[in-house]
């Protein structure tokens, strides 16, 4: 076990390119999902609130874009 | 049209040179940066000429970049833009009008000024032909694909540091082949490196002559609809 | 009569309400490959693999070096191809898909960068080598960013979306000559070339592990992707309702 974690005197260089790995692909995926359910919930307290004319609306606004 | 094209130039150059028009202060800009290298490294002359070639070129990229938002930004800000895109001349040609009028005044002044900072840096005196030359044939391409970062930041505030970085990449091989014909002239380099980096640096300024325009006016029509 | 029905398929994704119901679908799915692939991956990396005979353990950062090198020009290939299809047919699921892989590949290319530092450290003795793959990955990363810059300056969708896929298409055409250029630059100055990766042949031992994670990242790209375009969609029907909110 500790033999795995020496990576044969290289430790200092392989476990920060795992761990960075990890840290890059934990914060791409965490901020994604975040700014997902952001918009989610946006979109839904939008549309409860405006009701269907305003979506109807949105849809316009959409397709000019 | 091509009475139009000249009429568009023609008036880009009396703006440029009319007091405010800010032609000359990239050539000062030039000066400093190049002033700056030796205070930076010490005034070992031999160092100095050894690098010389390369931070010229990196001192014409910065004061090329420098100008860019004069290429659409004044026009943009006073409605002159949508005139001149009213015209009956083409989009790409009115931009291909505009990099000829930016090349003419920080291109070509820069270029003349180049030898004589050269002077600073102590480069060597076999050098300054074959940099000069480099410099005329890659200095359009510098002015050509700056119209790209200026299209895409008109209308955007403080938008010249955008369109510098923007830009910078596309500079490199530019660079990297202007100051191969430079160095290869002064340093023990293998032959037919000069004529392969001037015939390379040729074809990226032809490249940017046809890229710049066509890329410049796709990013005027979205910017100014 | 699969011809007909994949370009059905792919007409479902033109349609943004249809991408939604569809990406959705095949989200969870997606997501469980991609972990089952990372962990079998890191598996093999990690515990059943050897060490190589001339780098030693340090060949293990290849498992994630590679696979993010590969990701980050395969990122820039997407962005570029979907900003095409934006500029040319003018179809607003390009525009969101170019913006959304922009920052997924830009982090690759910072782990492809850092990844080969920490190799190149015990490799070559030093942090940083103006290599010529180096220099111009991290090139790539300027490209990068600059694209994701140009969006954040602009705030309207549809100038933005124009502009960027401008830059994008110049990039695209100018990574090759970028490329060219430094690999010239580079034989200027050190003719004696430094270091090969991985040698000729990979032992078959490395591939798995190779491959497994090359197939894990690119999945999590995917759904990555997927997540991000689906959070794109939704921001354009928030400003769409906040616009005609403002309307009324």
């Amino acid at each position: 076990m500790a033999e795995f974690f020496f990576m044969g005197g290289y430790a200092a260089y392989v476990w920060p390119v795992y761990g960075l790995a990890l840290l890059v692909v934990v914060g791409l995926v965490g901020q994604s999902l975040l700014d997902y359910r952001r918009q989610l919930r946006l979109v839904s307290e939008l549309e409860s609130k405006a009701g269907g004319r305003a979506r109807r609306a949105a849809r316009t606004h959409r397709s000019d874009a | 049209m091509r009475r139009a094209f000249s009429a568009v130039l023609m008036r880009d150059l009396r703006l440029a040179t009319r007091a405010g028009g800010g032609g000359g202060m990239a050539v000062f800009f030039f000066l400093i940066v190049v002033t700056i290298v030796p205070l930076g490294i010490g005034p070992d002359l031999n160092l100095l000429a050894m690098i010389a070639p390369g931070m010229l070129w990196v001192g014409l990229l910065l004061s090329a970049l420098l100008t860019l938002d004069r290429l659409f930004q004044a026009d943009f800000e006073d409605g002159s833009m949508d005139i001149l895109m009213m015209g009956d001349l083409p989009l790409e040609a009115l931009v291909a009008a505009k990099a000829v009028g930016h090349w003419l005044t920080t291109g070509l002044p820069l270029v003349i000024a180049a030898p004589l900072l050269g002077l600073l840096l102590n480069l060597d005196e076999s050098a300054y032909p074959p940099l000069m030359l480099a410099m005329l044939l890659g200095s359009p391409a510098l002015s050509f694909l700056g119209t790209i970062g200026a299209a895409l930041t008109v209308g955007v505030r403080r938008g010249g540091l955008l369109a510098s970085l923007l830009v910078m990449p596309f500079y490199i091989p530019v660079l990297i082949f202007g100051v191969g014909a430079a160095s290869a002239a002064t340093s023990a380099m293998p032959s037919g490196v000069y004529g392969q980096s001037l015939s390379l640096l040729g074809a990226v300024s032809l490249v940017s002559l046809v890229v710049g325009p066509v890329a410049a006016a796709v990013a005027l029509r979205a910017n100014l609809r | 009569m699969s011809t007909l029905s994949t370009s059905q398929r792919l007409q479902a994704f033109a349609n943004p309400t249809r991408f939604m119901s569809l990406s959705g679908r095949i989200l969870g799915p997606m997501a469980a490959v991609t972990a089952l692939l990372l962990l079998s991956g890191l598996y093999f990396a990690l515990l059943d693999s050897p060490p190589d005979y001339q780098q030693g353990e340090t060949v293990r950062i290849m498992y994630v070096h590679v696979p993010s090198a590969w990701l980050a020009m395969m990122g820039y290939m997407i962005m570029a191809g979907a900003s095409a299809i934006g500029l040319i047919f003018r179809h607003p699921l390009a525009d969101v898909c170019a913006k959304s892989a922009a920052p997924i590949g830009a982090a690759f290319t910072f782990l492809a960068l850092v990844t080969g530092s920490l190799w190149g450290k015990p490799m070559w003795g030093t942090w940083w080598v103006w290599d010529a793959r180096l220099t111009s990955m991290l090139i790539l990363l300027f490209l990068y960013l600059g694209y994701i810059a140009l969006w954040a300056t602009i705030e309207e969708p549809a100038r933005a979306a124009r502009g960027a896929a401008v830059l994008a298409l110049v990039g695209a055409l100018n990574v090759p000559i970028i490329h060219y250029s430094v690999v010239w630059w580079n034989t200027l100055h050190q003719p004696a070339s430094v270091f090969r990766m991985g040698g000729p042949t990979i032992a078959a031992s490395m591939l798995t592990p190779l491959m497994l994670m090359a197939l894990g990242f690119t999945m999590l790209f995917v759904t990555l992707l997927l997540v991000r375009m689906r959070a794109e969609i939704l921001r354009r029907r928030v400003r769409g309702l906040l616009l005609a909110k403002a309307d009324m």
